[in-house]
């Protein structure tokens, strides 16, 4: 029998629905290599074997009954950000110790309604707060990618590493994930997977742990473009419990995968060449102009002027919104309680013991942004700012572009505990340098495997489209992806 | 505008986290690396731009000021780490 965990998501489900396979069949073929693998990768926070097994059976019976959903029986993997009644629900953080939600998510319900089986909780950086994975309470996850003959651990980046490890190493068919500069792409980038951040408002927050409520989306990662579309029509969709949702249809995206782009205009924004980026990002993203030309599409170069300041404009905006929805963290409600002599020294000291570094040091920078005095030359400035940005996108595409190609990340994936990152932590912030624009415009942004470096780790490119055009990134990204035509798996040392 | 350790005890008391003494500097090094990265913004010119307050023109969504969800009261103390008759307990805040 073919190994079940080496089928795509949509091969899964085409199988389960042909009766080649069972659920229990799949699910358990993932629960042993998820077993055999976690010790090395800790990408699972938490195995969920025995409610697993009993969806994969109420799925088998439904699959027999010829009434399946479009995921029905196809096993994935749940960012640790995701509310899933009585189950592990900790944003990867100590403050939450032996949280169980009362409630799901509107994004589970949506999969488990569709068909789909929950493995477990994915590893993420500690309040999706981080670009390499090494924040979260749980211990940093290790890339299943290594440089060619290198025995050193990579990061999987972040705050997704959880999600991205486990698509990539095979411990799930897909994975939930969560963008609010970067988080979902990044990651998707440096393990050769696929990963979209939809249009904001595209898929409900209700349920998923905030971090910057006007950034925060979730989407999936997973093997491919034709998965990622699947995976992200049963997840999207109108929610009255966010306000922020849109009401709007969803398109079946798998529908749009293989429509090409012949005629299309793609943007190259010449503001996304940086100094000190690696040749051969450059050669890469060259290489995909080349590939999108060759099917037809029409390049344009572009202007994008004020790029450079988003990341900077984020790095006040985040903090901000992140203080004021961490404020709920108080050892009252949930999670962890220190004792103290009164409440503000029982709030002080929960919170210096439930917060890890990173996100201590973005409350901080957020409460002083914030502050009486700062608020007009920080958070005021940087909303305009924002204002800016998404001018920016706006004129371009107003002048007829229908995507715009960019690098995914500056680097390949770099070593766990990296000196020069873990001393500086705008250097470690760089790394959303090419996604973050996309967050602070609320645009749709998929990031696509489409090459490798020398060493041999994987490489991505990034398509950002017009606002609720999902639909255009997943039929260029194909496009990438069929050019390309490289086998991303890596090489199994676990 | 530079972080000094006064501000960063300030800033910590104001986020509720407790700053150990021996941390102090650290955190105004890290602070006021952050705020030099972020001071770029300074020279663009913003004379005239609206601040952003969504990214998506949409009219905020009403509903009849009606209760629609309710009488949960145990499930919602069910994760407090002290509660009692479906009360939050914290320590004495009133004389």
């Amino acid at each position: 029998m073919t190994d079940l965990t080496k089928l795509s998501l949509t091969a899964t489900r085409d199988g389960l629905k042909a009766k080649d396979f069972t659920s229990v069949e799949v699910t358990d073929a993932y629960l042993g290599a998820i077993e055999a693998a976690n010790p090395k990768l800790n990408a699972y926070i938490t195995i969920e074997t025995n409610q697993a097994r009993d969806m994969a059976k109420a799925s088998d019976a439904k699959l027999i009954a010829g009434n399946g959903g479009m995921l029905e029986g196809a096993p994935l993997g749940i960012k640790d950000l995701f509310a899933t009644i009585g189950t592990h629900t900790q944003a990867g953080s100590h403050i939450l110790d032996g949280f169980l939600p009362e409630y799901e998510s509107t994004i589970t319900t949506n999969l488990w309604g569709d068909g789909a089986v929950m493995l477990g909780k994915l590893n993420m950086d500690e309040f999706a707060m981080g670009s390499s994975n090494e924040s979260s309470y749980y211990g940093p996850v290790i890339n299943p990618w290594k440089g060619e003959g290198s025995g050193t651990a990579l990061v999987p980046g972040g705050s997704s590493g959880g999600s991205a490890s486990a698509v990539s190493a095979w411990l799930c068919a897909g994975a939930t994930a969560t963008d609010t500069g970067g988080s979902i792409r990044q990651p998707a980038a440096f393990t050769g997977t696929v990963g979209i951040k939809p249009t904001y408002g595209r898929c409900s927050r209700w349920g998923v742990v905030a971090f910057a409520s006007s950034l925060d989306q979730a989407g999936p990662i997973t093997r491919t473009v034709e998965d990622s579309a699947l995976m992200l029509t049963s997840m999207a969709g109108y929610d009255k419990m966010d306000s922020t949702s849109v009401d709007m249809a969803v398109p079946d995206f798998a529908a749009a995968v293989e429509r090409g782009v012949k005629g299309l205009t793609i943007g190259i924004p010449k503001e996304y060449h940086m100094d000190g980026m690696p040749d051969e990002i450059d050669v890469l993203w060259k290489q995909g102009i080349e590939w999108l030309r060759a099917e037809g599409a029409i390049i344009k170069d572009i202007s994008l002027p004020h790029t450079k300041y988003a990341l900077p404009a984020y790095y006040i905006v985040a903090p901000a919104e992140c203080s004021s929805n961490l404020a709920r963290y108080d050892g009252v409600k949930y999670g962890l309680r220190v004792a103290g002599d009164s409440i503000d020294d029982m709030y002080e000291l929960t919170r210096a013991a439930g917060f890890g570094r990173e996100v201590q040091r973005r409350g901080m920078i957020g409460t002083y942004v914030l502050s009486a005095g700062y608020y007009d030359a920080y958070y005021v400035r940087a909303q305009k700012v924002r204002t800016l940005i998404k001018q920016d996108f706006e004129k371009v595409f107003a002048d007829g572009v229908d995507a715009i190609l960019t690098p995914a990340t500056p680097s390949a994936a770099f070593a766990i505990g990296d000196k020069e990152m873990a001393a500086d932590p705008i250097k470690m912030y760089l790394n959303d340098i090419f996604t973050v624009t996309v967050n602070m415009a609320g645009l749709p942004g998929i990031a696509v495997p489409a090459g490798k470096d020398a060493a041999g780790l994987p490489l991505g490119l990034q398509l950002i489209g017009k606002p609720f055009d999902e639909e255009t990134l997943f039929a260029a990204g194909r496009v990438l992806e069929r050019s390309a035509a490289i086998d991303f798996s890596p090489k199994q040392w676990w | 505008m530079s972080v000094d350790a006064k501000t960063v005890r300030r800033i910590g008391h104001l986020a509720r986290i407790k700053i150990e003494e021996s941390q102090v500097n650290a955190y105004a090094g890290e602070l006021n690396a952050i705020l030099g990265f972020v001071a770029q913004l300074d020279e663009v010119d913003v004379d005239g731009v609206e601040p952003m307050t969504s990214v998506l023109p949409m009219t905020q969504p009403l509903r009849k000021d009606e209760v629609n969800l309710g009488g949960h009261a145990e499930r919602i103390v069910a994760n407090a780490p002290l509660s009692e008759d479906n009360f939050f307990m914290v320590p004495k805040v009133i004389e």
